[in-house]
């Protein structure tokens, strides 16, 4: 029986190396081996959208993903969104519309809508919540959520 | 139109809204939750959960997981100290000792599918997982009863043994699954229906109902070698949690330091403890930091769900549109232990109603499912289905407007609930006047297939213990120092308040969330209290704090206290205009001139005031599939003062929206071994945002007496009309009254015959 | 769940060699929205993973106006809907593609995935047969070929022999005034499993006016998604009106055979049968006649 792959990949703009086994899903051997938290785990059956990052490129849900699957691709997680010393703009934007309130989906919606606005710049309001509706959140019921988004689409 | 609040009265910093203190660690993903706590050499735990949904266990072999490499420990109930047969006060209201333990893990039988039966330390999640297959427990599965009227009949399947009915101070003598009959009574029921010109009586169900929280629960212990045991957990009290674990280990209280991280949503279920004292004993028996993580079905199956009912509801009216009595039976399912929210609902069912005559009965009932807990407003959301449904009924028999009836009829200050409180001053009207007013209201809908509905609803709201340090820093800043967890945005709520009596932005503010070691007693993050009762003490910790500042300034100008005053952000004496020093200024003098500066406050205060809410939804129903779509939603709600605008609007929109997935779609699908079929987010439908418009609010603001600034509290009620309203406008989309939650395509469908 | 090994094949004559020694205790994973969700549901232990998408068949997308279009059976979905020429051609595909799952699901999920993983309510498959789609197959044996409507002989189970595995599928080229639509019915608007979903395909005479050919297949209403011969079949020949839908949408009530669960019930099934068919037929002929329509 196997033990362990090891895995090649960038992070966020930076090499990283691990060992994972291949049952380990990438938002596991993102928060547990390699200490990157942002990424949460909701439902752990591509229900949810809290583990949402950036894969290659596009949007996906990362307790779907095998961590070996990793391998030799570009990965842009929560972590990898601000810059040293001011927010991305979808950040800053979920601040000033107070579109967070326990915080635990924010992440991946964060990510999702980065995903939206990186191929449609100024989606309408039911663009974006078609495109959101795969991250679930329980304390805002949407409204802010959703204007924030399309307040961060002006400033980008 | 989107949010409007009607200020009553304009304050500094209150009102406003400021960027939340801790929320660019939330939008990096650098805040911690429970569930990303690491320590160095952690064990991960998972726990096994009975198949059944009740049975004798007979025996339990943890072997064959014991001896598996890369395992641990095994613990079970054998761990556990067997509970006393008694009533604790743990969090909101009390708890019997020997149901929590007994929930914790699972004694002589498996009372729900889900129970907790053993838990294993592994070196790694995956190999606790594996573990828990090579448990072998013997069970004799019984019959189990999934339905609170199956429950309540004669020889339905029993399920504690020595459970008597407690009735109006009386106990039973015979086994039985109803725990208590509560009643309230006011004036005469019977004299008052045979006054009424028009009565409506009908039954309505709700199924069961989950909070949804997108976090699951989620603990991590370490038992110290000299007995100091500290646990980091998502939850909506430390304190709680921190009695709770002194009670269900017996361990002393003093040893125990209970560090809440940040929570990924509550409302209401993360009060009590599941994975905590598994958590610990786990610590305990390895040596070593223990972390569990509930999966999503364990949340589902073995957590706290809402109870499912079944209510039957008479109102009777005069055709001048008056309500001469009302009268209520409500029977709750408690889950698998005694202690349903039965009673707060049946209180707040006619709450927003003056009536002369009313009979509230109320009914706690044990099924073979997992124990209840509160679910934002507990009992209220169930009870004003039927209540609200039925005074829409009222209103088109009368021929009258629903708002216009419910003004007719309105609580006021001075109004005596059926339970018995008399209201004080509350702004049930005003937020009914507001409803007129809105333009949604006035904005008349047009299209087939479309109705409108209204619905109201009341809260109590609490206040119980809160306390808080605040500290001056010698740049003018403070820290004030909380032990609320914050779920929704209330150490800045708190840092506002503070931030207003001391004449400071709410930037200069630094609130933190602490550990139970490092502030006083407080009361759990809910039932609507933080920002009024935790508001208090930072209110006074303040106010203490500028009693001292006073005190320094006339120290260094040599003047009588008493005399020295703070306006405008400088203290200066009365009558003299030549010595004023800003907050900063003073600040900067504390070493110098005695020391620095901190205060503290302890608070459990009464004045609570309740909060009302006005509840709009336009709907159009596909009348081929029976679908519904939202169209336009508004919330209006008393909340005495917004702190901050921004977050009150959250929970109303929040409240609104989880209630609109209770009223559509949410139920615990049940199997006829009464086991949930639906323990996934794929088939437990909460709301997803394409399945919905902006939702509208209208803040009301009729302050609350009982609080400096007027707050009330506002996370729950607003959970409380959405059901309601969503059923009277498919009425008058459809033309059929739906009396079952929840209000499914297929429901719809076979209300109008189609199917 | 158990531990296995994963294996990323580059040729499909190695993943079939893999998939051939391993029999049971090895699958093919594609976008992994299904195979990692069972696996952790501990539905079945597996020794190996044979991950597909590195075998370059299994991930082509190509059109041709005579062969028609040919879609590997790893490709993504959200490649399917962002392609310009699938979209013109093959619209009723792009309804199924982007209605599986959310966002994130359509990034990786796959339609040949969706196909074997042979779910009733699977929502590329009523789409891929109302376009008489044809499934490619290799194995040990060599290549064989199967209409998709016989792919799935039960739930969650296939045509597919041991060391087989799906490489593509084939969908015609579409005839002039031809038009397809797929749409489910779900209690909410996104993200659930289809109570019912029906896809549908209609070919017009050149004025418009009547049905030459048409395809209709329900899913959900049967243990595998179904064929509805005879639905097409008395379409055929009649003028594109509301009377001659109405027929079709009969035939496939009656040809559903659901069963009640927790999704619905049966006579819930049944009488959406017939109203998605309805809706469905309605726009496939909207779109043979050039219209634009979306299906949600």
């Amino acid at each position: 029986m196997p033990t362990r792959v090891h895995v090649t990949t960038r992070i966020n703009g930076e090499d990283y190396e691990f060992l994972c086994e291949p049952r380990q899903s990438l938002s596991e051997v993102l928060r547990e081996t390699l200490g990157l938290t942002g990424t949460k785990e909701g439902c752990l059956d591509g229900n949810c959208g809290a583990c949402t990052l950036i894969l290659d490129g596009r949007i996906v849900d990362s307790c779907l993903v095998l961590g070996v699957e990793a391998q030799g691709r570009e990965i842009t997680t929560i972590e990898g969104l601000a810059g040293p010393q001011e927010l991305h703009p979808l950040q800053q934007a979920f601040l000033e519309n107070a579109a967070l309130q326990c915080g635990i989906c924010t992440p991946g919606f964060i990510m999702s809508a980065k995903g939206l606005l990186e191929k449609e710049p100024h989606p309408t309001e039911e663009r974006i919540r078609w495109w959101l509706a795969g991250n679930l959140c329980r304390c805002t019921g949407y409204d802010k959520i959703i204007r924030a988004v399309m307040d961060a689409a002006q400033k980008i | 139109m989107a949010n409007k609040v009607l200020v009553q009265k304009a304050f500094k910093v209150i009102g406003t809204r400021p960027i939340r203190h801790d929320g660019t660690d939330k939008v990096t993903g650098r805040a911690i939750y429970g569930g990303d706590v690491r320590f160095p050499g952690m064990l991960h735990g998972k726990v096994l959960r009975s198949p059944y949904a009740h049975a004798r266990i007979r025996s339990i072999d943890t072997s064959a997981a014991e001896a598996m490499p890369g395992v641990r420990a095994v613990v079970t109930s054998r761990d556990l100290a067997q509970g006393e047969d008694k009533i604790e006060d743990l969090g909101e209201g009390a708890v019997n000792l020997k149901y929590l333990v007994d929930n914790i893990l699972a004694s002589d039988k498996a009372l729900y599918k889900g129970h907790a039966i053993a838990a294993v330390a592994a070196i790694d999640p995956h190999t606790a997982e594996e573990a828990l297959r090579l448990i072998k427990v013997d069970f004799e599965e019984l019959p189990a009863v999934v339905n609170v009227r199956e429950a309540m009949k004669d020889g339905a399947p029993i399920l504690l043994e020595k459970l008597r009915t407690s009735a109006m101070g009386k106990m039973g003598d015979k086994p039985t699954n109803i725990a208590t009959h509560l009643q309230f009574v006011k004036g005469d029921v019977e004299k008052g229906f045979k006054e009424a010109d028009i009565i409506v009586e009908r039954e309505f169900e709700t199924a069961t109902v989950h909070q949804g929280y997108i976090e699951p629960q989620n603990a991590t212990a370490m038992w110290n070698t000299d007995g100091q045991l500290t646990v980091w957990c998502s939850t909506q009290g430390a304190f709680v949690v921190r009695d709770q674990l002194a009670k269900v280990l017996a361990h002393p209280l003093f040893k125990i330091k209970v560090v809440p991280t940040e929570i990924g949503g509550g409302f209401g279920g993360k009060i009590p403890v599941y994975l905590e004292p598994l958590a610990a004993l786990l610590s305990r028996k390895t040596g070593k930091p223990v972390k569990l993580i509930m999966g999503r079905a364990d949340v589902f199956e073995g957590t706290g769900p809402t109870p499912a009912s079944f209510m039957r509801v008479k109102v009777g009216v005069t055709t001048a549109g008056k309500i001469v009595a009302v009268q209520g039976e409500v029977d709750f399912e408690a889950g698998a232990y005694p202690g349903s929210a039965v009673g707060p609902g049946i209180m707040c069912m006619f709450a927003p109603y003056d009536v002369e005559n009313g009979k509230l009965d109320g009914y706690d009932v044990v099924v073979n499912k997992p124990k209840s807990t509160a679910y934002r407003a507990p009992g209220a959301p169930q009870a004003a289905f039927a209540a609200e449904t039925v005074m829409d009924e009222l209103a088109e028999k009368l021929g009258v407007d629903p708002i216009e009836f419910r003004l007719k009829n309105a609580a006021k200050e001075g109004t005596r609930r059926v339970d018995g409180p008399v209201f004080p001053v509350v702004g049930y009207v005003e937020c009914l006047e507001a409803a007129q007013e809105s333009d949604h209201w006035k904005t008349p809908l047009t299209g087939a297939n479309r109705g409108r509905g209204v619905a109201t609803g009341f809260w109590f709201n609490v206040g119980l213990q809160s306390s808080c340090n605040i500290t001056v820093n010698q740049d003018g800043t403070v820290n004030l120092i909380e032990g609320s967890t914050d779920i929704g945005g209330t150490r800045t709520s708190l840092a506002m308040q503070a931030a207003e009596v001391l004449g400071l932005s709410a930037e200069d503010v630094k609130p933190s969330v602490v550990d139970t070691d490092s502030v006083g007693y407080n009361n759990v993050t809910g039932g609507s209290r933080t920002t009024f009762a935790s508001g208090w003490a930072a209110y006074e910790a303040a106010q203490d704090v500028l009693r001292q500042m006073r005190e320094r300034a006339a120290l260094i100008w040599e003047a009588n206290p008493d005399d020295v005053t703070y306006e405008n952000g400088s203290f200066s004496v009365k009558g003299d205009s030549k010595n004023q020093l800003t907050f900063r200024e003073l600040s900067a003098k504390l070493n110098q001139t005695g020391g620095p500066i901190s205060a503290s406050a302890s608070v459990d205060p009464k004045g609570a005031g309740g909060a009302f809410a006005v509840h709009i939804v336009d709907l159009e129903v596909d009348p081929e599939t029976g679908k519904v779509k939202i169209l336009r939603y508004t919330a209006v709600q008393d909340a005495g003062k917004a702190i901050h605008p921004s977050y009150v609007e959250g929970q109303m929109q929040g409240g609104a929206v989880q209630g609109i997935g209770w009223a559509l779609n949410e139920e615990y699908f049940m199997t006829a071994r009464g086991a949930m079929a639906n323990s996934t987010f794929l088939d437990y439908r909460m709301p997803t945002s394409l399945d919905l418009p902006m939702i509208d609010t209208i803040i009301v603001e009729v302050a609350n007496p009982g609080h400096p600034f007027g707050v009330r509290g506002v996370g729950e009620v607003p959970i409380v009309p959405p059901q309601a309203a969503v059923a009277n406008a498919i009425y008058r989309a459809t033309g059929m009254r739906m009396t079952r939650l929840p209000m499914t395509p297929g429901a719809i469908l076979h209300a109008k015959g189609v199917i | 769940m158990k531990n296995f090994d994963y294996k990323a094949p580059t040729s499909l004559g190695e993943a079939i060699g893999l998939l051939r020694e391993k029999g049971e205790r090895a699958r093919v994973m594609a976008g992994g929205t299904d195979l990692i969700v069972q696996l952790r549901a501990g539905r079945f232990d597996l020794d190996l993973v044979v991950d597909s998408k590195r075998i370059p068949e299994l991930s082509q997308l190509s059109f041709d106006a005579t062969r028609g279009l040919t879609i590997g059976a790893a490709v993504p979905c959200h490649r399917i809907y962002e392609d310009e020429v699938v979209a013109a051609h093959y619209p009723g595909l792009i309804d199924s593609a982007t209605i599986i799952g959310g966002v994130q699901i359509q990034s990786r999920a796959s339609i040949g995935g969706n196909l074997c993983n042979a779910s009733p309510s699977g929502d590329s498959i009523p789409s891929l047969i109302a376009y008489q789609t044809t499934a490619l197959i290799t194995g040990p044996n060599g290549n064989r070929e199967v209409p998709v409507e016989q792919f799935c002989t039960a739930p969650g189970r296939t045509v597919l022999q041991q060391g087989e595995m799906l490489v593509s599928l084939r969908l015609p080229a579409p005839k002039p005034h031809s038009g397809a639509f797929y749409l489910r019915f779900i209690p909410r608007y996104e993200m659930d499993i289809a109570i019912v979903g029906v896809g549908a395909s209609v070919v017009l005479s050149d004025d418009l006016g009547t049905i030459t050919e048409a395809r209709v297949s329900l899913g959900a209403v049967a243990p595998t998604p179904l064929y509805v011969a005879e639905a097409g079949a008395s379409v055929a020949g009649r003028p594109a009106t509301e009377a001659t839908i109405a027929l079709a949408a009969q035939i496939a009530k009656d040809a559903a055979r659901p069963i009640s669960d927790m999704r619905g019930t049966i006579e819930q099934r049944k009488h959406l049968a017939s109203v998605l068919t309805t809706r469905a037929l309605r726009g496939a002929i909207a779109r043979a006649k050039g219209e634009h329509v979306n299906a949600h």
